[in-house]
Formats: C-alpha cells, structure tokens, sequence
C-alpha cells in the first residue's frame, strides 16, 4: 500500500491524529490553536470515528481554566481525552496542569504556540507560553514542520500512555499550525499499531470507579508532602527512552525517523547552533548552505525539551564543537538565561565538572522570532557568524535593531539560499478577495501532484475589513523545508490596484521576475499610472509585466469582488508550473468539489471565470526608461506629532520590523487616535450627502460604525473662506437664525457599508431611491472632499454644554472620541462604542475584555479611541479574557479611593484654598454637560491654588485633583467574555453594588476567533461547536442581573430604537450603582447583509426575540415598577427575523426537519420569555425585590 | 359515493386538489393537506431565477469576512457533506412527501431559462415527483414583443421538457392570449398531458407613501372563478388533455360548477390559505353532500354537464349570446357596502 499524501496544514496534520486517539476532547477557542478544536468538532458532527471505531465527544468549554478541569476529570474516569490551547489559554491551564502530571496521568495537550499577553498582546507565536508550562512536570515535544507535527503528535499519545507523564505537544503558531505543506499521511494501521491497547486498559484501570474505589488527591502536611512528590521521579527517568522507543517504532511504520534531539552537520563541526521549533529547520537549511561553502558548522533541534535527557544531548553534540549558540524563541526577562540556554549551560557545564566532557565550549545564547517575527536564512547566518568571532555577544538578539542594549546581530536581510529548483511566488490580496483561498487551492493542485511539493503561508492584516493578506507560495519537485517568508520571488501578483501606491511589492522581486497586477488600466495606460519607486524596479530588475482587468471580469461575471478564480488561472498561465490544460482542468475540478453541492450557478460562473481569464490577460510593453514623477505619498502628514511619524506611521507603512527597540514605549503606553492617520480608503463607492433633503435628524452618523459621518452647527459667518463646494444647509436651531448646518463625510475613512443610507429616513418625495444621503463613487469627490474635511475641521465643536444629548438629533453634535477603527464594515458592536464616547468619552474609563472590540480599538499602530481638542479622552486599557469585570472594578476601587483621599485632603487644606472653592468642589453636582464644565473649571483654579501653596498636603492633593471629575468606569466585551468566561468576574464585580458601567457587545458568538458558539447563542442558530444548531435556549442574563434587586439593566437594540439605546445608556451611567446593558449586535457571524444589519436589529426586536427593556431601580425606590418594556408585543414571527440570517438559514439546507423543530422550540421559547417579560412589567412596584433595604427606613 | 377521478393519468381518490401556495412548501403542511383529505398535493413552485440567486446569496454570505485576518479562517461551521443548496432542500422534501404523503405529489415549476426548465424538471422528476406542473409565468415587457413569440416560447418549453421527462407534465396557463383555446390546443398538441386554468399574475400595487411599487399576495375570491369556469367550459371535451381548474374555489359549490363545466380535476389554495389546511375536509364533505343531495353517484355523471361543447353546436355564439344577456339584465350598481376581506395579519412589512 502506497502511504497518501495529502497538503494540509500544522493543525490540521495534529489534529488528525489526536481526534483518532481520543475519546473526550474538551475545547475552548484560542488563536492559533481554534481550527484544532473546530476540525475535532466538525469531524465528530460528521460522526467520524477514532481508531477504536467510537466518535469522539467534543465539550466546548466556558474557559481554558474549565477545559483543563474538564480533561482531569475525564482522565480521572478513565477516558483518553485531550485538549488544544495556546497562550494565555494555556497559562490557565496550568493549576490543573500541575495536577495532572502529578497524578501521573497519560494525555497529551496539543498547543500551538503563541506570545503571551505582557505590555502588549500578540496573537502571533513563539515559545513563551510553552516555556511558562515548563514546570508543570509535562513533558514537552516540539515539532518543526507540519509532518513533524503529525508524527509527533502520535509519538506523544504512544508515549504518555507507557510512561504516564502527561505531553505537552506543540507547533510554532501560525509558522507551522497554520503554514500548508505536503505531508505523508500515518494510515489509521499505523496509529493504530503504535498504540499500546494494554496501556490503554491500565489507563482505564487507574481511573476512579465505585466498584473499586480509591482517594486521590488528598492534602498532606509536611512530614509527607515532599517525599509523595519525589515518588514520581522514576517516571520522570525513563520517559525519555521510551519517547525514542516510541520514535523508533514509528520510523519502522512508516520510515521517518526522529529522535530527542536531531543533529544536522559534520562530525567536525566546530560551531553549532541549538534550536527548536520551525527555527530549527531554518538554521539547518542555512547550515547545509554554509557546509556547502566549507564552513564547519552543525545544528542541534531539541525535539523533547522536558524531560531534558542530558545524556543524549551529549552524545548529539559533535565532539569537536568549540562553540555553542542557543536560540530561545522567548523572554524571560531578569533570568540569568533563557531556559533552553540555561539548561544546555547547566548539561555542559556538570558534564565538565564529571569529567565527561574535556573541554567546555563556549555556549552564547540569544533570542528571535518573537511573535512570529520571520526568522530568515539571513539571521541564522548570522548567528553562525557570531560563533566564529573570538568575542560573540551573549545574551543578543536577532531580527531586530536594539539601539537600547545593543543585543542585536546585524544580518543579511538578501541572502538567498533557495535554488532555482523551487518556484516562489508572493500574492498580494485584499481581504475580501477570496486570494487565500484561492492560493490554498493552488498550493493543493499543486502539491497533489504525485512529483509536485508546496508550501503555502499566508499573512494577514489585523483589520477586520479591507486588509491586505500576503501569500507565500512555493513549489517544487522536493519537500519544501522552509519555514520563513519569501523575500526572492520570481512571480509577484498584485491582486488590488491601489497597493502599487502603498506596498512595496517588488522589492521582493528576483530579477526577471513576472509581475501581475490586476488594473483597471490597460496594457497601454497602465504604465503612466504607477508611481516612480514601482515604475523603476520593473526597469531595473527586467520583469516580465502582465496586467489584467480581472475585477471588471469578475464583475460581469457576477462574481463581485471575488477575483481569485480569474487571477489563479493567469498565476498558473504565466508561472508554468505545470502544464495548463491540467492546470485548468484541476481548477475546474476543484470549483466543482467546492461548489457543486452548494449551487450550480456559481460552479458556472467560476467555470466562465476561468475560461474569460486569459482573453483578458495582457504583457505590458515595459518602456526602457522610468518616466513618472509620482512618488509613493507619505502615510502620515509631516504635520502628525513625532511618535506617529516615526512608529505609527512607519508601522502602517510595512516597515514595522525596521524600527528600533528604542523607538518603543517601554511599558506599553500609546497614544490614542491615531486611527485618524490611516487614510484607508478601502470603500470604491461612499456615501454622499443632499442637504437639500436632509432633516438633520442624526439617524445616519449615530449608525456609522466609524465615526465617518459628523456633523456642526454653526454661525453663517464660519462659513467665510469655505472651500468652493463645501456642503452646508440652514439649521433648524430656536433662536439662532443665521445657524448653519454640515454633514462631513470622512470618505477615506468610510468603509462603504451603506449603514447610513439603509437607515437614512428622508427620501426625496418625487423619487423615492433618493435620499438624503446616497451612495456614490468616491474617486470623482475625492479631491472636493479632502478640502472640505480640511474647512470642516476648522470649524468650532459646538459646546458639550449647549448639546441635548438626550436625543439623536443632538448627540450628533457631539465629538466621538472612538473613530475609523478596524472593526468590520457595518459592525454592529462599534456604533454603541462611538455612542459612549460621544456620551461620556472626555472622562471615560475603558476596561475591554479581549475579543473584537479590543482588536479593532487596539490594534497598534491604530488606535481607535481619542482624545478631544482639550487633550481628555477615552482611557482604555485590555487586561485579559477572562478577567475584564474584576479589572474594570479595580478601577473603580482605585478610583474611588483616590477620590476619597482627594476630598479628605480638601476638606483640611480648604482654609488655604479659599473655604467657597473647596466647597464648591465637594458638593458639586455632576449630571449635566455644564456640571461638568464647572466642575473642571473649579478643579483648574484648585491646581493653580495648590501649586502656589508648596506644602506635603497640597502637593498630595495635586496628584488626585483630577478625581473631583466624576469618572465614568465602562467594562465593555463581547458575549464570550460576559456569558462564558468572564461570567464568574462579571457576576461577583456585579453583586458589589459598585458603579460601573458594563456594556455587553452581544453577538451572540465568539466573533473574533470566528463565530463559536457562547451561552449567548440562540436556539436553532449553527455556530462553530454547534454546527448542527443549537439546542437549548440562550442564557438570559439580563434576568439573572435583575435578580439582584439594585443592578440598573438594559437590553438595547440601536436598529430598532435609537432612542431607547441612548436613554438606556445615560441612565445606566447615571445610577449610581451596577449597570448592566445587553447590545445586539449584528455581525458577520450572523450571515447577512451587513447593509441592511440595524434593519435586522429592528426584525429581532419586532419579533421579540430581542424585546427592549429597562429595568431601573430607583423607581423601585419611587414605589413604581422598575421594570418597563419599552418595545411592542411581538409583531411578526420569529422566522421572519431568523431566516434572513444564514446561521438559522443554513440548517434548513442540511437537516430540513431538525431546522423547522428547532424554529418551532425556539418560537416558543421566545413566547415563553416574553411572557416572563411581561409578567414582570405589569407587576406592581412593591413586588421587586429587594426590600431589605427598606427594612432600616 | 364514487368520487374518483384521472388527472394526468393519476388515480385519485377525489377531484380536489390542493394547489402551489406556501401551504404545500413543507414536508409538515404537505402532509397535513393530505391527512386533511387531499386527494393530490402541487408542491409550492420551484422558481429558477430564486434558486439561482439564493443560492448565491448564501455561498457568498458564508465566504463573506473568511480569510481575512489571521484569527478567524471563517466564520461558520464547515458544512457538513449532507449540506445542500435551496433546490436540493426542494428535491430533499419532494422526496420525503412522496413517500409519506399517501397522496401523489405533483412538482410545480417556473424556469427562467431554456435549460433551466429541462435541467430543473428532470431533477423534480428523479426526486419522485408523479407529475409536472409548467407554472410559466412570462410577463412581455417589451412592448416590440409579439405574441407569435411569446406563444412559440411557451410551446418551446413544453416540447424541451417533454423530450427529457417521463412522467405526465400540465401546464398552468394565464387567461391573457388572443385565443387561449387554440393556445390550449397547440400546447397539447406540443405534449402537455394537461392544461390548469389559470395562473394567476400578482400586479404590483403602488405605495403611495414610498412611492414605490409594493407586490403583496391578494387571496383569490369566489368572483374569480367566472373566467376560468367560462373556459373550462368551452375547453372540456375537445382536447386530447386533461384539465384542471382554480381559482376563487371557497366552498363546495365552486367545486361542484368546475366539475359541471368539464374540470377533471379543481385545485385550490387560497380557501386552504385562508382556512386552514383543514378546510380540504370540509370541501370534500360539502362536494359529497351536495352530490348526494343531487343524486349523482360517480364524479362522472356530474362532470362536464355543462361543458359547451355537449350543449351548443357553436360554443362562438353561445358566447355572445350570453355576453348580450349579462349587458341587458344584469347591470347594476355596485354596492357601496362591499364587506371587505378579512385581511391576513401582514407581517411582511416593518
């Protein structure tokens, strides 16, 4: 039998084989670790069976920390059961983690590893989180690439079965979890085979059971805990034997051997570089490259890293080594040395002392690679090349300029060490594409082929609409070993015009190269629109240059903006990597096995794409001279503060990895608003505005998810010095006349959602497709519009104080001070994040859970949240997932007690400060815009009082002044956090009558990992871990808030009633104790139109599946009914509302039956929770708790 | 009481049938129809260019945001392999309701393209449809078309679908044609098994607050029934066809005038839609009752009784005839006190 081949990626090669071996997986969501546990759950909805011919059982989890528990107990019953995390994920693992292990319990954890959260988050990977786990007392086995990762991921489960110390497997996250290679697939015989059915049984012998029973786990004192802890020391000794036992067995299997540590290189080696991971097989591959030129250099990769087998590496180590680098993928900041380094100094270094080892060689060890940064052939030649200086820098870095310490090795950023043989070609998409998709599939044609090898890798944009992804593919008629990013194409495609004026493309261009660009210009024009730095490479390095009209082709052909299928068949004409007939018809092939089940028409437009492409495929007659004066414009203006030019802007420029350590806040700290910097410009066609029609009534700009639309009144005599074309119209303002009205349009920050024209209610009355804002082509309004936006920002804010802000209309006047983040065009969640921060933003404090809203908010270098022309703003900060209540109450301590101290010290220091200003202070009233405003100005007298009076006390006040403003304390995140993993923080932080403000971004779903299921997710909706729907209600949190008697809370829609939302939300802000407001959300996760998202916001509301409601307890105080449910009786049914979404849609594709049950159950469950709603409503006031509050009056 | 009759070569147990609406979308009101007594059941109307863009919809809504970032590759579940696109859902519960039913289940299409109307129709008929029902429904917009060529069009599809499908195919035809006998005719003679009388076209109605067209469903009524009933009329017994009849049935009475003007079959959806799937018992009842109050013992001493062509030599001037009779007597007023229907709870609109 011939072994199958197959392209896949690292984690989908893991967890192959750890479905197979497994019975219980307990799984939470996590980059980069999510598709692990999605493919485990999709294969066990699809009733897939491991190799003892049962289906797995997959649990999501409410957290890590519940996962973990999960597979301790179900290990403890004596079921093989796993689990996949990363990261932070994994540090919540770790209590349970040591109990495990102690327990001496066979499982494997399979990880994908990631950075760890310190001043700054990052989702990319490395080596800290698994480093952190070290001394759990799990072993440890890492795997390079993604056969490795397959392989080992069964060694690790044939090990911790004989050995019974438990595994931790991982794989680079992202560089190999999520990098596609081909790879020999283990046959479920060979799994099989390696799996010891006896260990198995002894494992489920040990497991608790009545019949039998034992205690474990007990607690002990100090005359036994210590010994108990050394009785698993002989586990510990032969686990490491018996990992290579298990390795060779495999290698019989299946002919791929492997052991604890890999040595690549001459007996004679006299430098080594030690390393694990995808690092590894960079080093070796640059070693092979310098052992070609004669350099006697070696490569050590660490497979098992815990146990560390000392005797082993020993004899790894080529006799002669004179010179050891360790490379860490991770910080350990204030350490002697990283760990991987420590411990190779501490084998060395006995093996000395014991006389094994004659002469100790010199070990020097550094870091790369953090957060995935691209650890190049180029830098680990310059590790080697360190080791062969008589001084090499310890303790250094590289990959990076460290102009603080001086750490980093300088390193050829162009050396090539790939031969011809291997074609590399890089893409350049836009999100929404449908490039990485396609590019999978080439790689997959490609690599299939039974002479054909490919790697695909693929890089995104952290914004959530109109990000640019980056593919690095290559392919060849060899593995592909080479886990760094291609900077030596020999084809570059540019799947989106408007890149030439912003990426830099070509550099990565090998001369002779071709160069596609999809271009609206033809052959003959194209030339004299690209800028002078493109212009002279394709001179310059003699490329080939195609272009095609590919989205006018898609277009016509009904397929939107989805170019992929036209650019791949030119990427396969062009590339000649095979021939193109097979080529065609492989892309046929797969259009039909994607497609085919799903709609026919759309295999047929595909099929046409393919069969137009190449007609509209056309070779640019390259001029021999460069003849454009354009340069690349600036990213930021000169005029932008230092910082933004030197980081925020380089960053947005793509020269991030370029700038040095010292440019960086040391602890994390960033400027806000520097969003306002981007200039996206993603949006061809944009809204417009009539004044003409307009009736000022705000329902656009409180939609806009970006901040895009603001609007002024002002004096007529502001309008002096307009640019021609400024728009402005008459203000209907009582008692201002001459008052004028604009509605800016930020078009280049405008993602072109259409939000604000679906929600526009002024339609011309003779046309009524004309409204008073209409969707436009934004190139021919560019230029007018950028002057406008330059004359509209000099015109004056009109004052907070002079604002209603209690209704849209007047709300619109109000700065937002969130705005253009990189959330998704039509986002549900960020119109209720720029309403809080034009309600309360200049004194607002923002705990935000992890989940999109901190992603599009904080994404460095753009930064959503804002500060106003006075300097005060939004005051944001992430602290974890789980943990967002209990932060955002520790704000509220700290606030609270500032203030306290703030007011004890004036109250004594009154007599010096003037006795009326102090107790003007103190009792002030803080409710009203002007409240505020007075309530600043007097703070700002006390500071110049204070700062004449030179004593301890008014020195002490000065630094707490600022808290006499009452602040306003917001908990934002998303239904993941507050139903699921933060519920435990969020219902304790609520049950301590505190005043702060959460506000609940309820989508229904984990949306920023990619729509899996919460406790917020409704019956009958699919979602990723209930693919097959959802069976049971959604948790109603709102009721269980209520249930404490003096929580203010509100359920909230924005697209259903506007109004309702603010006034739930000023009231919220202003009672004084808990408030908690449930937002929906629409979101993408939904599948819908996101154009028409408030119109569904209203749906869910009409059908009462989202009733609006306000649940106050101060009126309780007033003897009236502090419940009021504030939308009508269901008014349509709930398939009208659900049915429009293809979450609900979907199951009635696949299950027809089930779809119309569960509608049914979910019809009446809404029924039923109305009825609860309205019981509540019409009950007297007297009938709400809680009433021990009254018993002291 | 002997209530059976043939329509498109099918046995049924009774002449009532229970025509495409919403109501015969799901396996669920498919079979309530049949349990409340249907003696056949056309299923709600595939319509192609829906299919076509539903389809779309939702492949592209499901790609929509996939592969943008690197968190999420997506942001649905993969579909599983039993996922399937709107048509094969239609096929999945045409297969379903013609095994359960009990009651035969004729397929009722509206194709938008030449191929559409073969391709379609053949995957009706291998999902187990018993019969076709052509539900053609072409509006000639251009006023440049004529209606040599709308009517080639019609005869074109039904020759394409027959050439490819095995099981009988009717036509549901509108009344708007110079000459819709011979139109019958021709259509017969292109292959139609069967011809029902008459589609009915939704015209739009204008909004006058959006100043928009609005199309909304208006149930048929008792009223509607005189032109269909008038060509049933002049039809029964001269083609080589069976025929169906609808509209405006609310009672057993319209039921009783179709299947004395010659309908082998009277099919009905609006009394259904307004009564209930439960109504089917209730007209099957009162069609029993009046028969046997009458004498009939076999839906075939009733049918066609009134057909012209048993009675007049020249159906032409018998036409006429009446058409002078209605003018001189039977003009008046009309009543300012019409009760207006009563109104299904629109949920449509927000």
């Amino acid at each position: 039998m011939t072994a199958q081949t197959t392209m896949m990626d690292g984690n989908t090669a893991v967890a192959h084989v750890a479905y197979r071996v497994n019975e219980v997986c307990a799984i939470f969501p996590i980059t980069p670790s999510s598709p692990m546990a999605e493919l485990t759950d999709d294969w066990s909805a699809q009733g897939i069976k491991n190799i003892w011919g049962i289906v797995p059982v997959v649990q999501e989890m409410q957290a890590e920390g519940g996962a973990a528990g999960c597979v301790h107990g179900s290990l403890q019953s004596g079921a093989l059961t796993t689990t996949f995390t990363a990261s932070q994920g994994l540090m919540l693992m770790l209590p349970n983690m040591y109990k495990i292990a102690g327990e001496l319990t066979p499982t494997v954890f399979h990880i994908a590893a990631r950075a760890l959260a310190a001043a700054t988050s990052s989702i990319f990977g490395d080596h800290q989180d698994i480093m952190a786990a070290r001394g759990t007392g799990f072993a440890i086995l890492g795997a390079a690439s993604v056969q490795e990762g397959h392989d080992l991921a069964l060694v690790a489960q044939a090990a911790t079965l004989e050995a019974r110390v438990p595994f931790i497997h991982f794989t680079d996250g992202f560089r190999t979890s999520h990098e596609y290679n081909k790879i020999t697939l283990l046959s479920e015989d060979q799994i099989r085979a390696m799996i010891d059915n006896d260990r198995v049984a002894e494992h489920r012998q040990r497991a608790l059971s009545p019949e039998h029973p034992v205690i474990r786990g007990t607690w002990q004192n100090p005359d036994t805990y210590f010994q108990s802890r050394e009785r698993v020391n002989p586990y510990y000794a032969k686990t490491p034997d018996i990992v290579q036992v298990k390795m060779d067995q495999l290698a019989e299997l299946c002919g791929r051997k492997y052991s604890l540590f890999r040595y690549d290189g001459p007996n004679d080696a006299e430098r080594v570089v030690v390393c694990m991971g995808s690092g590894a097989a960079v080093v070796r591959k640059t070693a092979a490259w310098l052992q070609r030129r004669g350099e006697k250099v070696g490569t050590l990769q660490v497979l098992l890293y815990r146990p560390f087998d000392r005797e082993r590496f020993l004899k790894m180590l080529p006799p002669g080594v004179k010179s050891i680098a360790v490379l860490d993928r991770t910080k350990e900041p204030g350490a002697a040395f990283e760990p991987l380094h420590a411990d190779v100094i501490g084998v060395l270094a006995d093996a000395l002392s014991s006389g094994r080892l004659e002469r100790m060689p010199r070990v020097i060890g550094g870091r790369y690679g953090l957060s995935s940064k691209d650890f190049s052939p180029g830098m680990a030649k310059a590790v080697f090349d360190e080791l062969a200086k008589p001084s090499p820098k310890n303790g250094f870095t590289v990959g990076i300029i460290d102009d603080v310490m001086q750490t980093g090795l300088d390193y050829d950023r162009t050396l090539d060490i790939e031969g011809d043989d291997v074609v590399r070609a890089l893409f350049f998409g836009l999100g929404a594409d449908g490039t990485v998709g396609a590019n999978k599939n080439s790689a997959k044609i490609l690599g299939d082929r039974p002479d054909g090898y490919a790697q695909g890798y693929f890089e995104y944009d952290s914004h959530k609409s109109g990000g640019a992804t980056i593919s690095h593919l290559r392919f060849g008629k060899a593995p592909i070993e080479a886990p760094y990013l291609i900077r030596h194409a020999n084809f570059v495609a540019c799947h989106k015009f408007g890149f030439v004026n912003k990426l830099d493309m070509l550099s990565s261009a090998l001369p002779g190269a071709t160069f596609l660009l999809n271009s609206p210009y033809g052959p003959d024009d194209v030339w004299n629109q690209l800028p002078r730095p493109v212009q002279r490479q394709i001179v310059d390095k003699n490329l080939r240059f195609f272009v095609i009209d590919a989205s006018d082709v898609a277009l016509r052909l009904g397929l939107g903006p989805r170019v992929n299928t036209v650019l791949q068949t030119c990427f396969f004409h062009l590339a000649k990597v095979m021939p193109e007939t097979e080529a065609i018809d492989a892309i046929k092939h797969s259009i039909e096995k994607d497609y085919a089940k799903k709609s026919q028409a759309i295999v047929k437009m595909n099929n046409a794409a393919v069969d137009a492409a190449l007609a509209a495929l056309h070779e640019v007659k390259v001029p021999a001279q460069i003849s454009s004066t354009r340069d690349l414009p600036p990213i930021v203006p000169a005029s932008a503060p230092a910082f933004v030019r030197n980081v925020t802007g380089e960053i947005m420029a793509g020269r991030g990895d370029d700038i040095p350590v010292s440019h960086f806040p040391a602890d994390g700290t960033f400027p806000v608003g520097t969003t306002r910097y981007e200039k996206r410009n993603i949006a061809v066609e944009v809204p417009i505005w009539d004044p003409d029609l307009c009736i000022h009534c705000g329902q656009c700009s409180i939609v806009c998810p970006h901040s895009v639309i603001r609007a002024k009144a002002y004096d007529a005599k502001a309008l002096e010095g307009a640019s021609a074309g400024f728009k402005s119209a008459p203000a209907n303002v009582r008692g201002y006349p001459d008052a004028r009205f604009t509605l800016q349009f930020y078009i280049e920050d405008c993602t072109g959602c259409g939000l604000c024209v679906e929600n526009c209610p002024a339609h011309s009355p003779t046309d009524s497709n004309t409204r008073a804002i209409n969707m436009g082509e934004k190139l021919p309004i560019l230029e007018q519009e950028r002057r406008n936006i330059a004359f509209f920002e000099t015109l004056p804010e009109v004052e907070r104080s002079r604002l209603n802000l209690g209704t849209v209309r007047g709300v619109q006047f109000a700065q937002p001070l969130f705005e253009f983040s990189g959330a998704c065009a039509g986002c549900g969640e960020a119109p209720y994040l720029k309403l809080v921060s034009q309600l309360f933003g200049d004194r607002m404090q923002v705990a935000n859970a992890t989940g999109c809203s901190a992603i599009f908010v904080g994404n460095t270098p753009a930064h959503a949240w804002a500060a106003d022309a006075n300097g005060r703003g939004v005051a944001w900060a992430n602290s974890l997932f789980e943990d967002n209540a209990e932060f955002g109450l520790g704000y509220r301590l700290a606030i609270d007690k500032q203030t306290e101290i703030a007011r004890d010290l004036l109250a004594k220091l009154a007599p010096s400060v003037g006795p009326h200003l102090a107790n003007a202070i103190l009792s002030a009233d803080q409710k009203t815009e002007s409240d505020f405003a007075h309530q600043r100005s007097r703070v700002a007298a006390l500071k110049d009082k204070l700062a004449q009076l030179q004593t301890d006390e008014a020195k002490r006040l000065l630094t707490v002044a600022d808290y006499f403003v009452r602040r306003s304390i917001w908990i934002i995140g998303g239904d993941g956090w507050a139903y699921d993993i933060g519920y435990g923080g969020l219902d304790h932080v609520l049950a301590q009558g505190r005043d702060v403000n959460v506000l609940v971004l309820d989508t229904e779903v984990y949306s920023n990992t990619g729509g899996q299921a919460s406790k917020a997710t409704p019956l009958g909706a699919s979602a990723k871990f209930a693919a097959a729907g959802k069976r049971i209600p959604r948790k109603d949190l709102a009721l269980q808030a209520i249930s404490y008697g003096y929580v203010y809370v509100a359920q909230i829609a924005m697209g259903a009633n506007s109004e309702h939302a603010l006034l739930a939300l000023r009231e919220a802000e202003a009672y004084p104790g808990p408030s908690l407001i449930l937002a929906y959300s629409h979101c993408i996760a939904h599948g819908i139109e996101m154009r028409l998202g408030m119109k569904q916001q209203a749906r869910a509301t009409a059908s009462g599946y989202w009733p609006l409601f306000r649940f106050d307890p101060t009126m309780r105080k007033a003897g009236l009914n502090p419940f009021r449910l504030d939308s009508t009786r269901p008014r349509i049914p709930l398939e009208d509302y659900a049915y429009r979404e293809i979450r609900y849609k979907t199951l009635t594709r696949s299950n027809p039956e089930g779809a119309a049950e569960m509608l049914k159950q979910a019809q009446a469950a809404l029924d039923e929770r109305y009825c609860v709603y309205e019981d509540l409503a019409s009950r007297d006031g007297s009938r709400f708790l809680p009433h021990w509050e009254d018993a002291t009056e | 009481m002997d209530l059976r009759t043939r329509y498109l070569g099918l046995e049924l147990k009774h002449p009532i049938v229970a025509s495409a609406s919403s109501l015969t979308r799901s396996l669920d009101d498919i079979c309530r129809l049949a349990d409340a007594g249907a003696s056949a059941v056309v299923m709600a109307s595939v319509f192609e260019e829906q299919v076509v863009a539903e389809e779309l919809r939702e492949a592209f809504l499901l790609e929509e945001g996939a592969e943008t970032q690197g968190e999420a590759s997506g942001y649905f579940p993969e579909r599983p392999d039993d996922h399937r696109g709107l048509l094969d859902a239609h096929l999945e519960t045409l297969r379903l309701a013609a095994e359960r039913a009990g009651v035969p289940i004729i397929a009722s299409l509206n194709g938008a393209s030449q191929q559409g109307w073969v391709a379609f129709a053949r995957r009706l008929e291998q999902a187990g449809a018993s019969a076709i029902e052509l539900n053609v429904y072409r509006v000639p917009a251009d006023p440049r078309e004529t209606g040599e060529s709308v009517e080639a069009s019609y005869l074109e599809i039904v020759r394409a679908v027959k050439a490819q499908v095995h099981v009988p195919v009717a036509v549901k035809l509108a009344p708007y044609f110079s000459s819709p006998g011979n139109m019958a005719l021709r259509l017969v003679e292109a292959g139609a098994d069967g011809i029902v009388m008459f589609s009915r076209f939704y015209e739009p109605d204008i909004d006058l607050q959006s100043l928009t067209a609005r199309s909304d469903l208006e149930l048929s009524t008792a009223s509607e029934a005189r032109l269909p009933l008038t060509w049933v009329a002049l039809l029964a017994g001269r083609l080589d066809a069976a025929l169906a009849a609808g509209s405006g049935i609310e009672s057993h009475e319209e039921v009783v005038k179709y299947l004395l003007v010659g309908a082998d079959v009277v099919m009905t959806a609006s009394s259904l839609l307004r009564h209930g799937p439960e109504h089917m018992g209730t007209l099957v009842r009162g069609l029993e009752t009046w028969m046997t109050s009458r004498g009939f013992g076999s839906i075939g001493d009733l049918r066609g009784r009134l057909a012209v062509s048993r009675r007049h030599a020249d159906p032409a001037a018998f036409m006429r005839a009446q058409y002078y009779e209605i003018l001189s007597h039977c003009w008046a007023a009309p009543s300012s006190t019409a009760p207006a229907l009563q109104a299904r709870p629109d949920h449509r609109r927000l």
